[in-house]
């Protein structure tokens, strides 16, 4: 098959700018939390690209794409394990070329939504969960929901066009309503609840550090988020285009959605609200990008703001800490988007004529999805609490977690001396130096 | 003899008044950013619904040392140029002062001012 340079060099674009999100996620997430823990929340994400960037070539690809699968819930590990079996390069070493896309960009391209994914949940459990806990809940987490979501919507699948549900009206996610957003909120929504708690949560204030470090993270999402929904195009065309326009009208309105609530509500439009409401309008967008009018992305994304800015709200009613509104902005979000495209479906949608069968089956594909990540995500997270644990010391929670998990703070603080032979410079030769003194004893 | 003037004031009064004790002949201040209340009291925050009282506002306080004489003319020198009239304009307060000393030259007293 030939190669379409047009087609490649928008995907390699594509994939650069969805990796991007994953440290703008960090930033948006960073400057939420208290000064004491925003480099943990940071790292979180970080972790994330460390882990999942690598685990994705080993055995990523090959579970979510792979040919063989298992019962439609996911793909044979081994068969592409490392990227081998001959589907990604032929035996002569050169990139096999699929529908004019060399399939390694493929890879590239779907290993950051796989990052992205995992690092979304990090938000649930700000400023108290062990580092090390949560890089083997990344590697866990990312086999056996992510990868097998992947394959049920896109790899042909259970969930997929081609599964059961495709006799009553081909499911539509686009982008990722589902394999991304809801998969991650419901695991957000499950590990909240498992590993508790912030100490002092709902007494003591936790307002966000750094708004503008918000607002900045929640730009570099918008921005990556073309990649992410116009690359799901698959094509340098036209449907690239339209979800390109859809994904930044829900944006847009998704912020006006979530400033008119608060408005009503709370009496002021807030800076965080509207960096809220960007991402409550990609996100609902994400499953519907090439199915909507921009007209119903506009609807779309003004519900998403509005409905999510309510919904932050029930955490604090049901006494669970998701402490970053995974659950309010990404499950929520992410169930309006994949339900809505039921009724703004300019193809089988309600609002255009279409039968209720669409909305069956989108409703289904969210429901089937929320039972099975939070299925999976309960019996990772309970298996890691039983052996590693998930919380720091109570004294390491209410210190800081970055001086106590990862010795490092923010912000500069005044005092402190180099204690360490290897970074301290020779001391120069003074004159009457004890002879003793040597550099090596600076310990 | 030497007093310390402390002032604490709204941090927007600031330039007024350091303008106005180097008008007056003061040489030197120290500023640092404090936080309190007083009458004022505090404000209300919201994020993302979630509502906080937040009582400790940002302040800042100024710091001159001055002679004895000098003391009652520098505090209305403060109390004129940080005054609003608005609750939350601060307070101005005299303390004696036992000893002063440059570092650089070692001088003590009234010298080190």
């Amino acid at each position: 098959m030939e190669l379409d340079a047009g087609l490649t060099a928008w995907m390699l674009v594509s994939a650069s700018l969805v990796l991007l999100m994953t440290p703008g996620l960090a930033l948006f997430y960073g400057g939420m939390v208290r000064g004491k823990s925003v480099l943990n929340m940071m790292m979180m994400s970080f972790g994330a690209m460390g882990v999942v960037g690598v685990v994705y070539v080993l055995w990523g690809w090959s579970m979510s794409y792979g040919t063989q699968s298992v019962g439609g819930l996911f793909a044979n590990p081994l068969e592409q394990f490392g990227l081998g079996g001959g589907e990604v390069f032929a035996e002569d070493g050169t990139a096999v070329i699929a529908d004019g896309l060399p399939v390694i960009v493929d890879v590239g391209f779907q290993a950051t939504f796989a990052i992205i994914t995992v690092a979304l949940i990090s938000g649930a459990i700000a400023d108290r969960a062990k580092f090390g806990t949560w890089m083997v809940f990344t590697a866990l987490w990312v086999t056996l929901a992510f990868f097998p979501m992947a394959h049920m919507v896109w790899g042909g699948g259970l969930l997929s066009d081609e599964g059961p549900f495709a006799s009553i009206a081909e499911p539509v996610d686009f982008a990722g309503g589902t394999v991304v957003h809801i998969n991650a909120g419901m695991a957000a929504l499950v590990l909240a609840l498992v590993v508790g708690r912030r100490k002092g949560f709902g007494k003591e204030p936790m307002r966000p550090h750094n708004l503008p470090l918000v607002m900045l993270g929640a730009a570099l999402l918008w921005f990556g988020w073309f990649g992410f929904n116009a690359g799901s195009a698959y094509g340098a065309d036209g449907l690239a285009g339209l979800a390109w326009v859809n994904t930044s009208t829900a944006a847009s309105a998704g912020i006006l959605g979530w400033l008119i609530t608060e408005k009503i509500r709370d009496g002021h439009a807030t800076s965080l609200g509207a960096a809220s409401g960007v991402v409550a309008g990609l996100v609902a967008i994400t499953p519907a990008a090439g199915a909507l009018s921009p007209v119903g992305a506009a609807a779309l994304g003004l519900v998403a703001g509005a409905v999510s800015a309510l919904a932050v709200g029930l955490k604090y009613r049901f006494g669970y800490d998701d402490s970053l509104d995974v659950v309010g902005v990404h499950l929520v979000a992410g169930l309006v988007g994949t339900v809505l495209i039921g009724f703004l479906a300019t193809d089988g949608g309600l609002f255009y004529g279409g039968s209720v069968n669409l909305l069956v089956v989108q409703a289904l594909i969210a429901l089937v999805a929320m039972v099975l990540s939070g299925a999976v995500t309960l019996v990772i997270a309970l298996a890691l609490k039983a052996t590693m644990g998930w919380r720091v010391s109570e004294d390491a929670e209410v210190g800081g977690i970055d001086l106590a998990v990862h010795g490092e703070g923010a912000y500069e603080t005044i005092g402190g001396r180099v204690v360490d032979s290897r970074t301290s410079l020779p001391t120069a030769p003074a004159a009457p130096a004890p002879a003793t003194r040597t550099t090596t004893e600076v310990k | 003899m030497t007093k310390l003037v402390t002032g604490i004031i709204q941090p927007h009064r600031l330039d007024d008044v350091k303008s106005a004790l180097e008008a007056f002949g003061v040489r030197g201040m120290t500023v640092s950013e404090a936080s309190g209340y007083g009458r004022q009291r505090g404000h209300t925050e919201v994020y993302r619904g979630a509502e906080y009282t937040v009582d400790l506002v940002p302040k800042v306080r100024i710091e001159v040392l001055v002679a004895d004489e000098d003391a009652p003319s520098v505090t209305k020198v403060i109390v004129g140029a940080a005054q609003t009239g608005k609750i939350g304009d601060g307070k101005v307060w005299v303390v004696p002062v036992e000893d002063v000393a440059r570092v650089r030259t070692g001088e003590h007293g009234i010298d080190a001012l």
